[in-house]
């Protein structure tokens, strides 16, 4: 076990090198760069801009950057700053005097980690999935014990339209029903201190999740009510609710289990476009506002960030199989 | 759901064979007759009957099939022209509206009223179609064919070639999707090929690029699990050549999996395209009225969000249009999932 642990996190190493590489060489070559103003501003003058990059190394050849970025590079007077494998991500070049780390994890003075951009995100992830369980589990198990009735039908044309709109149509529905139209929520709030504001992002984040949840529940709840051990505890007498709650539950729900961790994965790194369109303060925004602005190193930085959360969440898929059902042995 | 395993042969095919045995035991004569005659019928024409019997399946092929019709003839059936900018005519409601927010009545003219520019919001939706059908299954096209011989060649040669696949899905599957989309449509949108058919081909590319790894995961899979089946053993025995082996007993049998995939992968597609173009990303709306596309429903929900507020019918146009249109793909492949595959009806 512990062995094959070290395995996965062992092939991360050139997973997040072929990552890092085409994101940097990609992005290094898209027009402009990150000392572009507005077309309507004031550009930066041939001169700054020419200090600028001597200062931040953008005038070095493309691998020897890749190569500081990732490892480090020496300066001029010969002193050593170590990249990206000290979790250092590189200071951004539009926040001028910040770090990549800092912006990404350190909260505003005196609050906690959870007012950070990540803290944000993970709040609004968080949120999102706690709404995709608490419905979407009882949804998909009452679906499955009353299968082909009505409450069936009606929640799987629901799971159907959750699974395939995406988030950020059904945002634009629900911005124009309830902001536009009846004026029952605030579209751009002040503040993400009040609770209501996070009413609608929740939902339109949550949706496609607890569909998701529901539609496997259900499936994985119908194969197991197939099973020998079922008939066994209802030949023996069992009651129903123990039948349901011990015999089915139990088993039926070991792959929903496994399933949240790449989901919650999924709801931190794909939600840069429902953070757009709400301005919410996260590191989906941030992300998509680097792009645009070419801040290589924090595109560089999240990228890196994305794909270390993206794998650990898969790897936890494995490990949690093992523990929920001891069928499951990993091989080495 | 299928307890009676001799259902499906009751199909609508044509009257069941009755066996004209003169026999005590009539039924079990006719349950020998009907058993006997079922590899008369091929496998897909058995899940097609399977399928029209499913009515949301058939409601939305046919509405898949009239979407197909309007992004063909798009040039024809349009009542306006989608480029014109009618001067004055500028956040025109929708018909059905007698006075829009912005205090304009509409004009009979102009079904789902007109944009920021006088343009009506209609004709620039059919038009949209035509953007995503052809998202939605060129890119298919190329996905396919490149995922099954890769997916053939890995699963049933083994050695370099899968070690590649693996690990090239190792690593795709660390990239989320939509950012690599970004990164290189922002990256490639001012080259050479960024510009070919207003971005078009770079979609195209990228999509296929991301997309073939999935198909060939799924071929492999099927072909290592089918290679070592005993109708492939006896195809070696009489001296078949590899090649046929993989094209004529291999894939016939792993088609199932293929065309349900397939039936996902295209709504996959079009919403890649939707959610790329509302961010600027995808095909440059063009003015020029030559062209084959002028805009997409990204494009075209990205130009109605300032406007949320005087006619939300620049934005809810092509959103309902990409809902309905990816809700009607879902259907049909949970419909074709359930035709191809009985044992799995109604557990997904």
């Amino acid at each position: 076990m512990t062995t094959y642990v070290i395995k996965r996190l062992l092939w991360l190493i050139p997973v997040i090198l072929v990552v890092s590489a085409v994101t940097f060489f990609l992005m290094h070559n898209a027009p402009g760069g990150p000392w572009d103003r507005d077309l309507s501003a004031r550009q930066v003058d041939a001169n700054t801009q020419r200090l600028l990059n001597d200062y931040y190394g953008l005038d070095k050849p493309l691998w020897r950057q890749y190569v500081a970025y990732l490892i480090g590079d020496f300066k001029d007077d010969g002193s050593f700053t170590c990249g990206a494998v000290c979790l250092n991500l590189g200071p951004s070049y539009r926040q001028r005097g910040r770090f990549v780390q800092d912006i990404l994890f350190t909260p505003a003075e005196g609050k906690s980690i959870f007012y950070s951009q990540f803290g944000y995100s993970l709040r609004l992830a968080l949120l999102a999935l706690t709404m995709a369980v608490l419905i979407g589990f009882p949804v998909g198990i009452i679906s499955a014990l009353r299968q082909n009735s009505w409450v069936d039908y009606v929640s799987l044309f629901f799971v159907t339209i959750g699974i395939s709109v995406p988030g950020f149509v059904l945002a634009i529905f629900m911005i124009i029903l309830f902001g536009s139209r009846l004026h029952w929520l605030q579209i751009i709030p002040q503040s993400w201190d009040e609770v209501s504001v996070w009413i609608m992002p929740t939902i339109v984040m949550g949706f496609g999740t607890m569909a998701r949840t529901a539609r496997l529940t259900r499936s994985s709840m119908l194969e197991v009510m197939r099973m020998d051990y079922i008939r066994t505890a209802r030949a023996k007498g069992l009651m129903e609710r123990v039948v349901v709650f011990r015999h089915m539950l139990k088993n039926a729900l070991i792959p929903v289990v496994t399933f949240l961790g790449p989901a919650l994965a999924g709801l931190i790194t794909g939600s840069f476009i429902i953070e757009t369109m709400f301005a919410f303060p996260g590191m989906g925004r941030a992300y998509v506002t680097a792009i645009t602005q070419r801040d290589y190193s924090m595109i560089m930085g999240t990228t890196l960030f994305f794909a270390v959360l993206i794998a650990v969440a898969n790897l936890s898929v494995d490990l949690v199989y093992t523990l929920l059902d001891p069928r499951i042995r990993l091989s080495d | 759901m299928n307890e009676n395993p001799l259902k499906s042969e009751n199909s609508p095919v044509g009257p069941a064979p009755v066996a004209k045995v003169e026999n005590t035991f009539q039924n079990s004569a006719k349950v020998a007759a009907l058993e006997v005659s079922t590899p008369a019928r091929d496998l897909l024409v058995d899940a097609w009957y399977r399928l029209i019997r499913n009515k949301a399946s058939v409601v939305s092929m046919v509405f898949i099939a009239f979407l197909m019709f309007i992004a063909i003839f798009a040039n024809v059936i349009v009542p306006n022209n989608p480029l014109k900018m009618n001067s004055g005519k500028d956040y025109l409601p929708p018909v059905w509206i007698e006075k829009g927010p912005a205090g304009a009545a509409p004009d009979p003219r102009f079904l789902m009223g007109t944009d920021t520019l006088g343009r009506d919001v209609f004709a620039r939706a059919i038009y949209g179609t035509r953007v995503s059908f052809v998202v939605g299954f060129v890119p298919t096209v190329i996905v396919l064919l490149l995922g099954t011989i890769i997916g053939m060649v890995a699963g049933y040669a083994g050695g370099g070639v899968d070690n590649f696949l693996m690990r090239f899905t190792d690593v795709m599957y660390a990239f989320p999707d939509l950012l690599f989309f970004i990164i290189i449509m922002i990256s490639l949108r001012d080259t050479f090929i960024g510009n070919l058919g207003n971005g078009m081909i770079l979609l195209f590319g990228a999509l296929a690029l991301v997309g073939w790894v999935g198909v060939a995961r799924l071929v492999r899979g099927q072909v290592l699990s089918l290679k070592e089946k005993e109708f492939v053993e006896a195809a070696r025995c009489i001296g078949a050549r590899d090649s046929r082996i993989m094209f004529r007993h291999i894939l016939p049998n792993s088609l199932s999996p293929l065309i349900v995939t397939t039936a996902f992968m295209i709504p996959g597609f079009i919403i890649t395209e939707a959610t790329l173009g509302y961010l600027g990303l995808g095909l440059r709306p063009s003015t020029n009225p030559t062209d084959f596309f002028l805009t997409s429903w990204g494009a075209m929900m990205l130009e109605g969000q300032v406007s949320i507020n005087v006619q939300p019918w620049m934005l809810l146009t092509p959103a309902i249009m990409v809902s309905l249109t990816v809700l009607a793909f879902t259907f049909l492949g949970d419909g074709l999932r359930d035709a191809l595959d009985p044992r799995l009806q109604g557990t997904q």
